[in-house]
This record gives structure tokens, sequence and C-alpha cells, in this order.
């Protein structure tokens, strides 16, 4: 395959005429106008995690250090009746509200559905009926578990009271679930009864662990895996705007310029410039591989129109520069997989620097392929 | 106040579209909607969108997508984290409020990468709901069981909903779910979340839509039949389940009241709704009879493209006045669990 390098000519272009740089039309122009070729689009699990820890403020921090101590607040509303659990405003006319009461561990059913099969987030053994419960001296209702076998031993109007973990931590899983009850109507309840704990004697809640953890299969889509077959093959592609003759990279199906879907891929050299760089002398805890300092770079490929990320690598990097000419150091041939990491990073070619003529294209589009200087 | 108008719209869903990138997805809708109308994206005086990080597990995966409209030069642009209906308001709020006379809007989400009833449970409480991870169709059936043993509905009409959608969307080449099921056949279905069936359930899709508005003279000047917006407003319930009536909707009674819903003849109503209870209460709700044909298109039941299925029910409605079968139609959408927050708009051809 012909590595395009310094392509001379003058494109026709429809845009931006007043900032032609370079030269250059692209040829080697991979299956010229029939659109994109068919090739396997990848997919990959992807697991999106936040590790969330939220700070709780007085009043949930106060409910939550209760569910600690095992015992259960709601918060007086102005027209006194009870909500659980307890906001810091009321939902009806936001005023501020403050004032914790216990309320009792026992309650009734509101209403409920059956979950079915136990998801994977959830924290539970078995599958789980969801209810609204109202606990027994709130007047408002709570979402949390009813731990029953199935559907058939659930009924709205029945009676429930906590289950409670052995290890509390001040979580809204403190609660385990509720289990049904039979103290109605006068009460031989074995929830226990109000608590004598003293929640300012005790340490407060202050933050609370709500991790987050979801599981996706991402596609990159059509252009982006066609890239990223080609870099198993040693092979760095763009896609060129038919409308402007500007090539982009790494493709992502669409011209930027023109809003329009790019229907031509086109091969570029894995040569090019820095066009900006950047030294990092601090860690980064996630990237142990990545020994400061280090040289980021924004790296434009003969034939492209605009610079992409890349390591500057093979040499000290306070010896980077603009106009720097660097070549891709690529992974062993054995080694090579549909990967962009396949790049190891790019290394000085030792070529005389690129002249970047006018220091206001620096970040910009080109019309064409950059690269001012033409041999 | 200026006279709002649709001028062109787009549209696909899909039960998955695996193959493509969000901006793959959307360019040729994108295109298909400036197109219509002969415009570029340098002729939109805004442009807004409406996408989910969520359902991409990507985050600031709507930056991305900005490069299908063409943002060079740099266009005004604005994102909600909304259903595209919600991008809609935002752009009719701008044009009211500046000397523009075009806008242009679109939203999407691809659930199928990932498992939607579940993404869903982040939306809620983070403190006290979210850790429990309930997924929305059992959130829903909360609802479902109030709305039923309220005596507002009974599951044979919900099944009648559920049917009704079905056939509707057998006319629909954007509906996902076409098979046709009678009530008796979808009432034998085993619940999937007690109360509900599978076909109490809107049809997860992937897919996207794309509209472009215009102001007076040159909304008449891009289209034969502009629609026209006569009322639009949008309101919201409170976030806690546990303080809310969720065998109503006071937040689509609300909207639906100010916009206009009422106050003449209403030939369709296109509802966002994710479940047959949702299309129950939103049917009190905004207070419509048996004279208005609910959902022709199939609804969100048939097609619920996360992120879209709102801007999707504008889009149904306006592809109906421009086809002559009627008027004046309602679109609504919603956003939340169990209908917290609800837009509703009033729509009308020239």
């Amino acid at each position: 395959m012909r590595r395009l390098r310094r392509p001379t000519g003058v494109p026709a272009l429809a845009r931006n005429e007043q900032s032609v740089v370079g030269s250059a039309p692209l040829s080697d122009v991979r299956d010229p106008g029939e659109g994109r070729m068919p090739q396997e689009v990848l997919q990959a699990p992807l697991v999106l995690e936040y590790p969330f820890i939220r700070t709780t403020g007085p009043v949930l921090g106060r409910f939550l250090t209760g569910l600690r101590e095992g015992v259960v607040l709601g918060v007086k509303r102005a027209d006194g009746t009870v909500m659980c659990p307890p906001l810091e405003y009321d939902p009806a006319d936001a005023s501020p509200l403050g004032e914790l009461v216990e309320v009792q561990q026992t309650g009734t059913v509101v209403s409920w559905s059956w979950g079915g099969p136990l998801r994977d987030q959830q924290p539970f053994t078995q599958p789980v009926a969801w209810a609204l419960i109202q606990l027994d001296g709130a007047d408002t209702t709570m979402l949390h578990a009813v731990l029953v076998d199935g559907p058939e031993q659930m009924s709205t109007g029945m009676r429930v009271q906590t289950q409670w973990r052995e290890a509390r931590e001040g979580h809204i899983t403190d609660i385990r679930g509720f289990v049904p009850c039979s103290d109605e109507p006068d009460g031989t309840s074995s929830a226990k009864p109000p608590s004598t704990v003293d929640l300012d004697t005790v340490e407060p809640v202050q933050s609370v662990r709500t991790p987050i953890r979801l599981s996706y299969s991402y596609t990159p889509g059509r252009a982006l895996s066609q890239y990223l077959h080609a870099m198993k093959e040693k092979r760095i592609i763009g896609d060129r705007c038919g409308e402007t003759g500007q090539v982009f990279v790494p493709p992502r199906g669409v011209s930027p310029v023109a809003g329009k879907a790019t229907t031509e891929t086109v091969e570029l050299a894995d040569v090019g410039y820095v066009e900006s760089f950047n030294i990092t002398r601090v860690p980064i805890a996630t990237r142990p591989d990545l020994q400061p300092p280090y040289c980021s770079a924004w790296i434009v490929l003969d034939g492209a129109s605009v610079g992409f990320m890349g390591l500057v690598i093979n040499c000290e990097p306070e010896s980077v520069r603009l106009g720097m000419r660097v070549r891709a150091v690529w992974k062993p041939d054995d080694e090579l997989k549909i990967s962009a990491t396949n790049i190891l990073g790019w290394e000085p070619t030792g070529e005389p620097d690129e002249v970047i003529a006018d220091i206001e294209c620096i970040g910009r589009v080109g019309p064409q392929q950059k690269g001012g200087s033409t041999s | 106040m200026k006279d709002v108008a649709m001028v062109s719209f787009a549209q696909r869903q899909e039960a998955a579209i695996p193959n493509e990138s969000e901006v793959e997805m959307m360019i040729p809708l994108m295109e298909q909607a400036k197109d219509a109308v002969g415009l570029t994206q340098r002729d939109m005086g805004f442009t807004c969108s409406g996408s989910s990080d969520f359902l991409a597990g990507q985050a600031f995966s709507f930056v991305m997508t900005i490069d299908g409209t063409g943002p060079v030069p740099p266009i005004s642009e604005s994102h909600v984290e909304q259903d595209g209906a919600w991008a809609l308001y935002e752009a009719w709020v701008k044009l009211q409020c500046e000397d523009i006379d075009t806008a242009f809007v679109y939203s999407y989400g691809k659930s199928s990468p990932g498992s939607l009833r579940d993404v869903l449970a982040t939306q809620m409480d983070p403190y006290y709901v979210a850790p429990l991870w309930p997924d929305a169709y059992a959130i829903e059936g909360l609802a479902a069981r109030m709305l039923l043993e309220s005596g507002k509905v009974s599951e044979r009409q919900l099944a009648e909903t559920a049917s009704r959608s079905r056939l509707n969307a057998s006319t629909n080449p954007h509906a996902v779910r076409t098979e046709q099921k009678s009530v008796e056949e979808i009432l034998a279905e085993p619940y999937l979340s007690d109360p509900l069936r599978p076909s109490d359930i809107g049809a997860s899709a992937d897919g996207g839509a794309a509209m472009v508005l215009a102001v007076g003279d040159r909304a008449r000047s891009l289209c034969e039949r502009p629609v026209w917006i006569r009322g639009i407003d949008h309101r919201s319930d409170a976030h806690t389940l546990g303080v809310r009536d969720l065998t109503s909707a006071s937040s689509a009674a609300i909207a639906a009241n100010r916009s206009g819903v009422g106050a003449d003849r209403i030939d369709f109503a296109e509802l966002h709704a994710p479940f047959t209870t949702s299309e129950a209460v939103l049917t009190q709700a905004l207070g419509l009879d048996d004279s208005v044909s609910v959902n022709p298109s199939g609804g969100a039941l048939a097609a619920n493209t996360m992120m879209a299925a709102g801007l999707i029910r504008f889009g149904e409605v306006f592809e109906r006045i421009v086809r002559g079968d009627g008027d004046r139609g309602v679109a609504h959408a919603t956003s939340g669990p169990c209908l917290q927050q609800n837009l509703v708009a009033v729509l009308e051809g020239e």
C-alpha cells in the first residue's frame, strides 16, 4: 500500500478558501464513491462505574445515622404530618424542614409490585417485592423491598416490619428489607419499640457511598471500527469530506465541516509533525504505564486536515518542539491487535522541522492537509 | 409572541441499531429534516438537542453528535439531558426571545447497548432509592397497582390499550412492536413485573428524530402546511414518589390547561406513554374524551425510543396534519419516574 507523503496538487474547495495552507488532493482513496467498505463492526463490553460518595447534610445524615443505630426517623411538616424518609424541604411548598421524630418500625404496604428475577445490582439474595410502605407514625411512604418468596405472599394493606442488617453503616440498605408481620389490630409486633438511643451522642453520618455500576455492549460504529481494524495492519485511515476534501482522523463517519456523512476513506501516512504538545510532570494514579515526565502531542499526519493525540517517545520531552517531524512506533507485529494501542507513541524522524507558517492555524481544521512545506 | 411552526420532521426507530455510533445514526436524519425544507445548518438560528450519557455509557456523548450538524463555523447550540421535546421547548423559547426565525431540533437514544430498565434506576433519589436498584418496571408497577386498585382503570382496559397500540402500529413503519394481539391474548400473558404484563410495557427501541422549526412567514415559505405550536407548557411533579398521588399526573393536567388543551376540538393526541398505565393516567389528566384518537401511531408502547419518543410524538402529529388527517392535535412528552415531568403542546395546521 502506498503511503501518502507530501502529496501535491490543489483541490477545489467548497469552503474556507481563504485559509488554504497546504496543497494536495488526497489520493489513495479506498473504495471511491462506493461508501464505506463492509467490515465487521466492533462490539466490546463496557462497564461504567462511578464511585460516588455523597454528602448527606443534617437531615438525611440524621436519618442515616438513625438507620445505623437501628431507628427510623421522619421529619415533621408544617401541618404536623410526618414525612418518612425525611427530606430537608417540603416538596409541597419548599419550606425548610428539620424536626426529626422517630417513627415505628412497622407499617402498611400501600402499593407493591413483583420485581421478577433479581437484577444484577440489587442488594438482595433472592427476588423481592417492591413496596411503598407507610410506617406507623408517618404520613408518606417509603420505597423499599419486601422479602417474601413470591407475589402470592403480597397484598396491598399487608403489615410489614423492618428487617435490619447486622453490620450497619448509615445507609438505606441498613434495612435489609421489610418482612410480613401480624400485629394488627392490637399489636403483637416483634418489631423494636421506639429506641432509647441518643443520636446526639453518636458519631453522625456525614456521607454515604452510592456507587453506580452499569454494563454495556459498546460499539464505536462503522467508521471507527474500520479505523481499528486497519490498526491491526499498521495502517491509519481517515475520512474524507465529500464537499471540501478535508481529511479527518480518527474517522467518525462524519465531516464536522459539512455536517454530512463521509463516504470515502483515505489511507494516511504514519508520519507527521507536532502541532502542539505539553509535558506532564505529575503521575496519574490510574495510568502507571505513563512515567512522568512524558510528552503528549497533537500530531498532524501527512495527508490529514486535523491533528490527533499521541505520545512523543524515544527522545527527551524537552527536545520536542512545534513542527518536529515524528513517525509512529508500532508494537511488534506479533502483538498487533484491533486496537489504537498498537501505536506505542511517536518518535522523531530527524527530518527538518515542518514550517508552521501561520501560527493562527494551529489547532484549527485545515482546509486540506496541513503541512505547509512541500518537498 | 411569535407564531412558531414545525416545518419538517424525520425519524428512525428500530429494535436495535447495533452497528452505528450515535452520530452515524443521526446524520441521515439531520440531513433529511434539513433537505426537506432546503435549509443547511448555516440557515439555522439555533440548534438544540436531547440525549443521555447513561444510555451511551459515555460522558458528554452529545458533544460528538454535534459534528453531525456541521458546526463550522461555530453554531448557536444547546443540549438538554432530556427528551427532545424539551429541546424543542428550548428552541421555541429561543425563537420567542431572539431575532432568529429558524431552529433545528434533534434527539436520539440507543438503549440496546445497556439494560434500560436498570439504567433508569439511576434517575431515582440517590440516597434513598437508587442504592436499592429498583428497575423501571418495578417502579411503574407500584403506580399501576394503585391505579388498578383505585378502580380508575381495569386490567382489561389496559389490555385494550395495548391491543389498540399494536393495531395502530401495524401501519406505522417506525413501530417495532407490530405483532397483533387480542385483548384476551394480552390478558393471558404472564406478568412480567406484577401487575404489568409484557404488552403493558413500551417496546424499547434505538433511534432518533430531527425537526426544523420556523417563525411566521418564514415557515410558510418553507413548506406548504406549517404546523403551528399554538400552546406549549411543561410542569414537574415532586421527585419523591412517596409524596405523590401516582394515580394522577397533576403536572400533565396543569401543562395541558396552560397549553390550551380543551379550548377547542382535538382530532388526535400523541401521548408519550411508556406504559399502558401511563396512557390511562394521561388521558384522564389531559381530559381527552372518546372523540380524540389517542396514539394513532401506536405510541411509545409500539416504539419507546428513550430521549426521542417525546419529540417523535410532535413529529407524528405534524405528519398527520400535513397529510390532512386532521387539523388540530396534542403532543405530549414525559420524563422521570411515573410521569414526573410532563410537556404538552397544542398543534394546529395552517
